[in-house]
């Protein structure tokens, strides 16, 4: 397992969903990452995202403006 | 034992192509949804950028995602940004009433699908069109132009209107069976609300104006503009975005103002400071406003006038406005807010 990070900030969604699936596509199963945006949107849309595709919201906080959201990769198929 | 057949099905977040999955899921057909982002998706952004209208309002979602969470499918989104730029500016099909170039779109997302499900090992692409549903996209003669333009042919299935149009290739071979496929046809509505009852979608998204802002008068006159202003028929994403927000008006031709309407567009326009000269009322609350173009100081003296009006101080005699360069300086002026009379009709754009 491996902890990984990505800056989605100043994008709005879905571009933060979509940055995050193409990385998680590079990613092996166990893996973890944490993506930080400014878009208070990604709180529903990542979460959303990643229930359909099999993959694990571990953590999600805010502060000040900016959104963390850590994930665990599910299997990537 | 062959191998279960796949499809792709275009998920916009609507009713009907999620209606059109469902269809084919119920066939024992895999199915995975395909969402092209295109930047003038009415999903998404603008629900991000605009505050709740009150407390008890739903937090806003993104329905592809909630459609393909209800399907029970997976959801790959597509960034088509760069690609789609030739589609709007130019359509072999041309625009429908304002500047969206719906039969080219569907022809370019059809093309986008099958390019998808030959990398992915997928057999048929899924779409809830229906015949004569909409105006320019979904007419009869438009129908089987999309299939063969988009290099899909047959392998393009509409559940919803299938029977009401020749067998394709997931019928003649036997994958779907043409029988438990519908024949729904013209503008009415019924049958798909029929059908979500009958299957318990009770929350579908039901955009008045569709899922893109191009059909959207008010929006194409401001893309327009801005071509019209930078004598070119171009646009960033960033473009796309700032004519989502604001109030925007031109007092002159090489300068015009996105003045925020509410506490979301400020906090986004916030984020361009650095790309813009922006001015906001330092005396009284006020919006943030941006000024896209080269004004000179008079027409900064006109801009912070017009931004007044927005202000809280807008009956006062005189208030402050502070005008930020780009890199950061900021600066104060003086001014008298503009009535609305002295505000005229054509410069809101």
């Amino acid at each position: 397992m491996s902890l990984h990070s990505l800056d989605a900030k100043r994008l709005l969604c879905p571009l933060p969903v979509i940055r995050t699936q193409d990385r998680v596509k590079q990613l092996k199963s166990g893996d973890q990452l944490e993506v930080s945006c400014t878009d208070p949107g990604v709180m529903q849309d990542i979460p959303a995202w990643c229930r359909i595709n099999g993959h694990t919201i571990i953590n999600t906080q805010e502060n000040q403006g900016v959104y963390i959201i850590v994930l665990e990769v599910g299997k990537n198929e | 034992m062959s191998e279960p057949k796949k499809a792709v099905a275009l998920i916009s977040g609507g009713l009907d192509s999620m209606l059109a999955a469902k269809t084919i899921l119920d066939q024992g057909i895999h199915v995975e949804g395909i969402n092209f982002f295109t930047g003038f998706c009415v999903e998404g952004h603008t629900h991000a950028i605009r505050k709740k209208d009150n407390e008890k309002a739903k937090p806003k979602r993104n329905n592809a995602l909630w459609a393909a969470e209800q399907l029970g499918i997976k959801l790959h989104i597509v960034d088509v940004i760069e690609e789609y730029k030739d589609v709007l500016l130019n359509p072999k099909h041309g625009y429908g009433a304002n500047l969206n170039p719906c039969l080219d779109c569907k022809i370019f997302m059809v093309n986008k699908a099958k390019q998808w499900i030959e990398e992915n090992g997928f057999d048929f692409i899924i779409t809830g069109e229906v015949v004569g549903q909409r105006p320019m996209s979904q007419r009869r003669f438009a129908m089987p132009l999309v299939a063969e333009r988009s290099g899909a042919d047959d392998l393009l299935l509409r559940p919803l209107s299938a029977r009401n149009l020749p067998e394709t290739k997931p019928e003649r071979e036997g994958w779907v069976d043409r029988s438990k496929l519908h024949d729904f046809g013209g503008r009415t509505r019924r049958p798909q609300i029929a059908m979500a009852e009958q299957f318990g979608f009770i929350d579908y998204a039901q955009p008045a104006g569709g899922c893109c802002f191009l059909t959207d008068k008010s929006y194409s006159q401001k893309l327009v503009d801005l071509w019209q202003a930078r004598g070119a028929r171009d646009y960033e994403l960033d473009d796309v975005m700032l004519l989502k927000v604001g109030r925007h008006i031109r007092p002159k031709p090489h300068f015009k103002l996105i003045i925020a309407r509410e506490e979301g567009e400020g906090r986004f326009m916030e984020g361009y400071k650095n790309d813009f000269i922006s001015l906001h009322c330092s005396s009284h609350t006020g919006p943030l406003a941006l000024i896209d173009g080269s004004p000179d100081a008079a027409d900064l003296e006109l801009a912070a006038a017009i931004i007044a009006r927005y202000s809280k101080g807008k009956d006062e005699e005189q208030v402050e406005m502070a005008i930020r360069t780009k890199d950061g300086k900021e600066s104060r002026i003086k001014t008298k807010p503009l009535t609305a009379e002295q505000l005229p009709k054509e410069w809101f754009i």
